[in-house]
C-alpha cells in the first residue's frame, strides 16, 4: 500500500495526465461544460415529475433537451479545435461532494479529447434517435415517460464520460444502468420484458460489484478515486494492486458491455423498444466498458496481465457474439449478437494498450453510427410489419421499403468492412494491431470479420431479398419521414464516418493521442497483404451466406440445424452456464445459509427468548392477586433489606 | 416558647395547592351540583398554574424554611415544577367527558353497587363525582411537599398526604368497579403496611440521632459511635417505605394490580407523579441525611436495582394487558433510576431529575392513549385487541409507538437521553456492573415495546376490534403535549439537561 498523504501532495503538484497532457482549470466556454448534462437532466425532471400535464409536448421537450446538449457539444468541440494539440483537457470543479476521513470527492468534470468524442456520439446519435422515436412511439400512450427515460439516460451517460473521479463516474454508471433497466422493461405488461429487465439488472449488479471493488482498491492504494491522483500515482503502486484494479475494472466493463462471461443479458434486452436497442444497447451504453478501459489506460499500461485478460475477454466475446448472430432468426437478436461481437473487437483493441486504445475508440464511434443505423432500420422494418421480428417471415422488403433498405445497406457495407465504408477503416486498424501483437489475436479478429460478413449478409438477404414470405393483407409500408430522416443521416455517417474521422477533421488517432498515448507496431507481413487477406475473408463470408440464403429459398419453419447452430440459437448456452455455475450454487448457498440461520442463529436467539419467556411465566406466578401473599413478599423483602444493611458492617 | 416563623413567600406554591384543595372541599358543600364540575376544574387548573408560576419565580432559591422542616432548593423546585406540569396535563385527562357518553372516567358515586338501581339513576342523571379534584389537589400538595421535606416527620406526613387521596381515587372507576375497588383496597393495605415500616425506620433513626432533622442526622453519623445497628436498621426500614412507593422489587407487587384496576387517568397521574415525588424524597433522604453511610446502603440498593430491572423487564414479556405491561415497564424504569441513585453525586441527581421528567411525561401520554382505544366494555386493554390499530388509526397508533420507543430508549426520543444520562452517571459512580444489567434489561424491555408496535402496524386488525374514540380538546392537547415533549427532549435535550444540572444541588 502506497497510500500516504505526502504522495498525494506531490501528485497534486505534478498532476501529470496520461499521455503527457496536463488538464487545466476550465475557463470561458469550457466552464459551461456542465450544461451538457444539465439540459437532458432538466428534460428528464420536467417529463418525469411533470406528470400528465406534459403528455402532449413530452416528445418535443425530450428532443429539444437532447438537441440543445448536442449543440453545446458542437460548440465545445469547435472551441477545442482551436486549442493546441496537447492543450485540450479541461477540468471543471463544481463543488465538494464530501470530505471525510481523508477521502475527498469533488464533483468535477473532465472534458478532453476522449470525452469530447463520446459527448458528440451520445448527443448526436442520441438526438437522432429522439427524433426517430417521435415517430416510432407515436401510438404509445406512455410516450412522455419514454422520452423522460431517454433524457435521463443521456444525462447519466454524459456524466459517465465527463466525470473526473471514478466515484462520480460510478453515479453515471448506475444512472445508465437504471435507465437501461427502465427502458428494457418499458413494456412492462409483457412478462418477457419484465424478466429481461430484471435479468439485465441482476447481471449488471455483478459488474457493478467489480466497480465498487475497483474504487475501494483505489481508495486503499491511492487514498483517492480522482483520475488525476490515481493516474499520477499509478507508477508508485505495486503491480499486484494495479492488476487487481485492472481486473476489477474489467469485471465492471464486462457487465456493462455484455462481454463474456456477463454477456447473457444483452440478447434478452432486445425486449425494449427498438430505439432503446439502438441508443443504449448498441451505440452508447454498452460501449461504456470500452470507455472505462481506455480511460484507465494509465492503470492498464502498468498491468500487462490485466491487459491480457481484456484481450482474451474481447477475443472470446467477438467470436461468441458472431456465432450467436449467425443462428438467430429474430432480426434484433441477430443485431444484438453482432453488437456483442463488435464490442469484443473494441475490447480486444483496448487490451492491446497504447497501440490499440485509439483504434478501440475509433471503431466505437463508427460502430455507433452504423449499428444505430441498422437497429433503427430494423425498427423501421418492424414498424411496417406490425412488430414482426422473425426474419423468416420477411423477404423482398427492398421494394416495399426503399429508404429503409438503402440506409440499412449502407450500415451493412460498413459493418462487414467494405472500403470505403466506415467500418473498413476502423476494423482494419484493429485487425492490424491484433496481428502486430500476436498471431492468435490476429486470426481471431480475422475470423470474426469473416463470420460478421456471413451473418450480416444473412440478415440482409433474409430481410430485403428473396421471396416475400409475409402474409399480412396490406403490404408493408415505408416509415414516415420523421423516422427515415434520422436513418438517412446515420446512413451518411456510416458511409463517410470512417474516412471522415481519419482524414476530414484530422486524424482521430492523433486527436486522441494526448489522452491514450501512442505506440507504433510492426506488422509481421506487408500491410497490403493483410488488407487483401481481410477483404478475401469478408468476401468468403458473403459468398457462403449467399450460397446458403441467396440462391436457395428460405424455409419458413426453423430447420433442425447442426449442433453448433443449435448451441448458437441458445446463446451458446450462456444462460445454462449461468444457471449451472452461478444460480444453482447460489441457491444452494442461500438455502444452506437459511438453514444455518434457522437452526443456528435463530436457535440461539429463540432459545434465549424462550428461556427468558419461561422465566417470565415463572415469575408471573408470583403475582397471585392475594394481598396476603404480597404482604408476605414485602415482609420478606423488609427482612432481606435490614439483614443486608446489617451484614455490610459485619466483616 | 416562641411561635415558629414561616417563610410564606418560599412556601407559597405549597400553600396555594393546599389552600385550593381545602376550598375544593368547601365547594362540594356549597356550590350547586350543576356548576360544581366547572368550578372544580377551573379552580384546580388555576391553583396548579398559579403554583407553577410561583415555582418558576422561585427558581434559584435556596432556603431552609419552616424552622428547618422544609427545604426549598434546586431539586425540590425542579420536582415541584415537573409535578405541577404533569398534574395540569392530568387535570385535562380527568376532565375528559367525551369518551364515556355523558360522563367521565369516574363512577358517579363510588359507594353505590355496580349495576344497582341507584347507580342507574345516577348515570341517567349524568351525575359527576367532583370530589376527585380536591382529592387530587391534596395528593399533588403531598407530592410537592415530599421531596422538599427536610425532617423525618414532615416526610412521613407528606407521604400520607399524597397516599391517602390516591387510595380513594383508585377505587373510583366508572367501568369494572370491582377491579377498581380491589385495587384501592390492595393499595391501601400494602401502603399502610409500608408506611408503618417507614415510620418504624424513622423511629430507629431518631433513636440513633436524637433528632428528626436531616442535617442533624447527617452530623450524628460521625459523632454517634456504637449505635450502628439502630441506624442501619432504620435506614433499611425507611428505604423499604420509599422503595414501595417507587415500585421497586420486592415491594412492587401492588403496582400491576393497582395500575390495572384504577381509572386510567388516575393511573397516568399516579404512575407519573408518585414516582417523581418518591424518588425526589429518596434522593434527598439518602444523599442529605444518610450520605455519610453510603457504603452501607449502596450494596442493598445494588441488589434491589438489579432485581427491579430484571423482574420488571422479564415479567412484562408475558403480560397480555396493556396497562399491566405498562405497570411492569414502570417497575423496570424504577430500576434504571435506582442505578443512578446508587452513584450518589451531583451528576446522578441531575440525571435522575431529567429522567423522571421525561419518563413522567411519556407515561402520562401513553396511559392517555390507552383511554382512547375502546370497545363496548370500556377501554380495550387486552393486547390482542390492539392488533392492526395502526391501519385503522395511524395517528393514535403512531403516537403510542412514539411513547413506546421513548420507553425503550430509542434515539431521537427523550427516553434515550434519559437512559443515557442515568447509565452514564452510574458508570461515573462506579456501578458499571449495574449498567450492564441495565442494558440487558433494556434489550429485553425493547422486545415487548416493539412487539406492541409490530402488533399495531403489521398484524391484521382484530375482528370486531375496538374503535378509537375521538376525545375532546382536553385529551387531545394533553397527548399532543406529551408527544411533542417526548420528541423535542429527544432532539434538543440540552436546555432541560442544563436546568437539571443547575438544580441538582441540595441545601443541607
Amino acid at each position: 500500500m502506497i497510500s500516504t498523504y505526502s504522495t498525494l501532495a506531490t501528485a497534486v503538484s505534478t498532476q501529470a495526465e496520461h499521455g503527457g497532457q496536463v488538464a487545466v482549470e476550465a475557463t470561458g466556454i469550457y466552464s459551461w461544460t456542465w450544461l451538457l448534462i444539465a439540459f437532458p437532466l432538466l428534460g428528464a425532471a420536467v417529463l418525469l415529475l411533470g406528470g400528465r400535464r406534459t403528455d402532449r409536448i413530452g416528445h418535443l421537450v425530450g428532443t429539444v433537451a437532447s438537441s440543445l446538449s448536442f449543440v453545446m457539444g458542437v460548440v465545445l468541440f469547435v472551441a477545442m479545435l482551436g486549442e493546441g494539440d496537447a492543450e485540450r483537457a479541461f477540468t471543471l470543479d463544481l463543488w465538494e461532494w464530501f470530505n471525510a476521513g481523508g477521502y475527498q470527492v469533488e464533483v468535477s468534470l473532465l472534458l478532453d479529447q476522449l470525452s469530447m468524442a463520446f459527448v458528440l456520439l451520445i448527443t448526436g446519435v442520441g438526438s437522432l434517435i429522439h427524433v426517430y422515436s417521435i415517430g416510432y412511439m407515436e401510438h404509445d400512450e406512455r410516450r412522455r415517460r419514454f422520452f423522460g427515460y431517454l433524457n435521463l439516460f443521456v444525462a447519466a451517460m454524459l456524466l459517465l464520460v465527463l466525470a473526473a473521479d471514478y466515484l462520480i463516474l460510478f453515479i453515471g454508471w448506475e444512472g445508465v444502468g437504471l435507465a437501461s433497466y427502465l427502458l428494457i422493461g418499458f413494456w412492462q405488461h409483457k412478462p418477457s420484458a419484465a424478466v429481461a429487465a430484471k435479468k439485465a439488472f441482476v447481471v449488471n449488479r455483478v459488474g457493478d460489484m467489480g466497480m465498487v471493488l475497483a474504487v475501494a482498491s483505489m481508495l486503499a492504494v491511492f487514498g483517492s478515486s480522482s483520475y488525476s491522483l490515481v493516474f499520477a500515482n499509478a507508477e508508485n503502486a505495486s503491480t499486484g494492486w494495479l492488476t487487481a484494479i485492472g481486473l476489477f475494472l474489467l469485471l465492471a466493463a464486462c457487465g456493462k458491455s455484455a462481454q463474456f462471461p456477463l454477456q447473457s443479458w444483452l440478447l434478452d434486452a432486445m425486449e425494449g423498444p427498438t430505439p432503446v436497442s439502438a441508443l443504449i444497447h448498441a451505440a452508447t451504453m454498452v460501449t461504456a466498458g470500452v470507455y472505462l478501459v481506455v480511460r484507465s489506460a494509465a492503470i492498464y499500461d502498468l498491468a500487462p496481465d490485466a491487459r491480457t485478460a481484456v484481450v482474451i475477454v474481447g477475443a472470446i466475446t467477438l467470436l461468441m457474439g458472431a456465432i450467436i448472430g449467425c443462428a438467430k432468426d429474430d432480426i434484433k437478436k441477430a443485431l444484438a449478437g453482432s453488437t456483442m461481437s463488435q464490442i469484443g473487437y473494441m475490447m480486444l483493441a483496448a487490451g492491446l494498450g497504447p497501440a490499440g486504445y485509439a483504434f478501440a475508440i475509433f471503431h466505437l464511434l463508427t460502430h455507433g453510427f452504423f449499428k444505430a443505423n441498422m437497429f433503427l432500420g430494423a425498427g423501421s422494418v418492424m414498424h411496417g410489419m406490425n412488430d414482426e421480428v422473425d426474419m423468416r417471415k420477411f423477404g423482398g422488403l427492398r421494394v416495399a421499403m426503399p429508404v429503409t433498405f438503402a440506409t440499412f445497406a449502407m450500415g451493412y457495407l460498413a459493418i462487414i468492412g467494405i472500403p470505403p465504408f466506415a467500418g473498413y477503416f476502423s476494423k482494419d486498424r484493429i485487425i492490424e494491431a491484433a496481428f502486430a501483437e500476436n498471431w492468435v489475436y490476429g486470426i481471431c479478429a480475422l475470423l470474426g470479420a469473416g463470420i460478421t460478413a456471413f451473418y450480416m449478409t444473412r440478415v440482409m438477404l433474409m430481410t430485403f431479398f428473396g421471396a416475400r414470405r409475409w402474409k399480412q393483407s396490406e403490404p408493408p409500408h415505408e416509415s414516415p419521414s420523421v423516422m427515415t430522416v434520422p436513418l438517412v443521416v446515420l446512413a451518411v455517417l456510416s458511409v463517410v464516418g470512417g474516412a471522415g474521422l481519419l482524414y476530414l477533421t484530422g486524424d482521430i488517432v492523433q486527436w486522441l493521442a494526448p489522452v491514450t498515448g501512442e505506440a507504433h507496431h510492426d506488422l509481421p507481413m506487408p500491410l497490403a497483404l493483410l488488407v487483401t487477406l481481410t477483404l478475401l475473408t469478408v468476401l468468403a463470408g458473403v459468398a457462403v451466406a449467399w450460397g446458403m440464403y441467396g440462391r436457395k429459398a428460405i424455409r419458413e419453419d426453423v430447420p433442425a440445424g447442426n449442433p453448433l447452430t443449435v448451441a448458437a440459437r441458445r446463446d451458446l448456452y450462456g444462460d445454462a452456464f449461468n444457471e449451472a455455475v452461478l444460480m444453482r450454487p447460489g441457491q444452494y448457498l442461500t438455502r444452506s445459509l437459511v438453514y444455518v440461520e434457522n437452526r443456528g442463529v435463530d436457535g440461539a436467539v429463540v432459545g434465549t427468548a424462550t428461556a427468558v419467556g419461561g422465566l417470565s411465566s415463572r415469575l408471573r406466578r408470583w403475582q397471585t392477586g392475594f394481598v396476603r401473599s404480597y404482604a408476605l413478599t414485602m415482609f420478606a423483602g423488609v427482612g432481606f433489606v435490614v439483614v443486608a444493611m446489617l451484614l455490610v458492617r459485619l466483616p | 416558647m416562641t411561635a415558629p416563623t414561616l417563610e410564606y413567600a418560599e412556601l407559597a406554591p405549597l400553600i396555594t395547592v393546599f389552600g385550593a384543595a381545602v376550598i375544593g372541599v368547601l365547594i362540594e358543600a356549597f356550590v350547586p351540583r350543576r356548576a360544581r364540575h366547572t368550578v372544580q376544574v377551573v379552580l384546580a387548573l388555576l391553583a396548579l398554574v398559579a403554583s407553577l408560576v410561583q415555582v418558576i419565580a422561585l427558581a434559584g432559591t435556596e432556603v431552609v424554611a419552616a424552622v428547618g422542616a422544609v427545604v426549598i432548593d434546586g431539586p425540590a423546585l425542579f420536582l415541584q415544577g415537573t409535578i405541577l406540569v404533569l398534574s395540569i396535563i392530568s387535570i385535562a385527562f380527568f376532565a375528559e367527558r367525551k369518551l364515556e357518553a355523558g360522563g367521565d372516567a369516574f363512577a358517579p358515586a363510588a359507594s353505590s353497587l355496580p349495576g344497582s338501581d341507584e347507580e342507574r339513576v345516577l348515570v341517567r342523571e349524568r351525575r359527576l363525582q367532583t370530589e376527585i379534584y380536591p382529592l387530587m389537589l391534596f395528593a399533588v400538595a403531598g407530592m410537592m411537599l415530599f421531596p422538599a421535606a427536610n425532617d423525618l416527620l414532615i416526610m412521613f406526613i407528606a407521604l400520607e398526604v399524597l397516599s391517602l387521596p390516591l387510595y380513594l381515587m383508585c377505587g373510583m372507576a366508572r367501568r369494572r368497579r370491582l377491579l377498581s375497588h380491589e385495587a384501592a383496597l390492595k393499595y391501601f393495605l400494602l401502603g399502610a403496611f409500608s408506611s408503618a415500616v417507614f415510620l418504624f425506620g424513622s423511629a430507629f433513626v431518631y433513636g440513633f440521632a436524637g433528632s428528626l432533622r436531616f442535617s442533624e442526622i447527617s452530623t450524628a453519623l460521625t459523632t454517634e459511635i456504637g449505635k450502628e445497628g439502630l441506624l442501619l436498621s432504620g435506614v433499611g426500614l425507611m428505604a423499604v417505605g420509599l422503595l414501595f412507593k417507587v415500585g421497586a422489587v420486592p415491594f412492587h407487587a401492588w403496582t400491576p394490580d393497582v395500575y390495572q384496576g384504577a381509572p386510567t387517568p388516575v393511573t397516568a397521574f399516579m404512575a407519573a407523579c408518585t414516582k417523581l415525588a418518591a424518588f425526589g424524597a429518596m434522593v434527598r433522604l439518602f444523599y442529605v441525611a444518610f450520605g455519610g453511610v453510603r457504603s452501607d446502603w449502596q450494596p442493598m440498593l445494588w441488589a434491589v436495582a438489579i432485581a427491579t430491572m430484571v423482574v420488571g423487564a422479564v415479567v412484562a414479556l408475558t403480560q397480555t394487558d396493556i396497562k399491566r405491561m405498562l405497570a411492569y415497564s414502570s417497575i423496570a424504569h424504577a430500576g434504571f433510576v435506582l442505578t443512578a441513585l446508587v452513584a450518589a453525586d451531583q451528576t446522578a441527581t441531575a440525571a435522575i431529575l431529567f429522567y423522571l421528567a421525561t419518563y413522567g411525561i411519556a407515561t402520562l401520554g401513553a396511559f392517555a392513549v390507552v383511554t382512547l382505544v375502546r370497545d363496548s366494555g370500556g377501554e380495550a386493554t387486552h393486547l390482542s385487541k390492539w392488533a392492526g390499530l395502526g391501519k385503522r388509526s395511524p395517528i393514535v397508533a403512531g403516537t403510542f409507538a412514539l411513547f413506546l420507543l421513548a420507553f425503550a430508549g430509542i434515539p431521537m426520543t427523550s427516553g434515550f437521553v434519559g437512559k443515557l444520562s442515568v447509565f452514564a452517571a452510574a458508570i461515573d459512580g462506579g456501578a458499571t456492573p449495574l449498567v450492564i444489567v441495565g442494558v440487558l434489561a433494556s434489550a429485553v424491555a425493547a422486545f415487548f415495546y416493539v412487539r406492541v408496535i409490530v402488533l399495531m402496524f403489521f398484524s391484521a386488525p382484530a375482528e370486531e376490534g375496538p374503535t378509537v374514540a375521538v376525545p375532546s380538546v382536553w385529551t387531545t392537547v394533553g397527548i399532543s403535549l406529551g408527544a411533542a415533549a417526548t420528541l423535542l427532549l429527544g432532539l434538543v435535550p440540552g436546555p432541560l439537561l442544563d436546568l437539571a444540572q443547575q438544580a441538582a444541588v441540595f441545601v443541607r
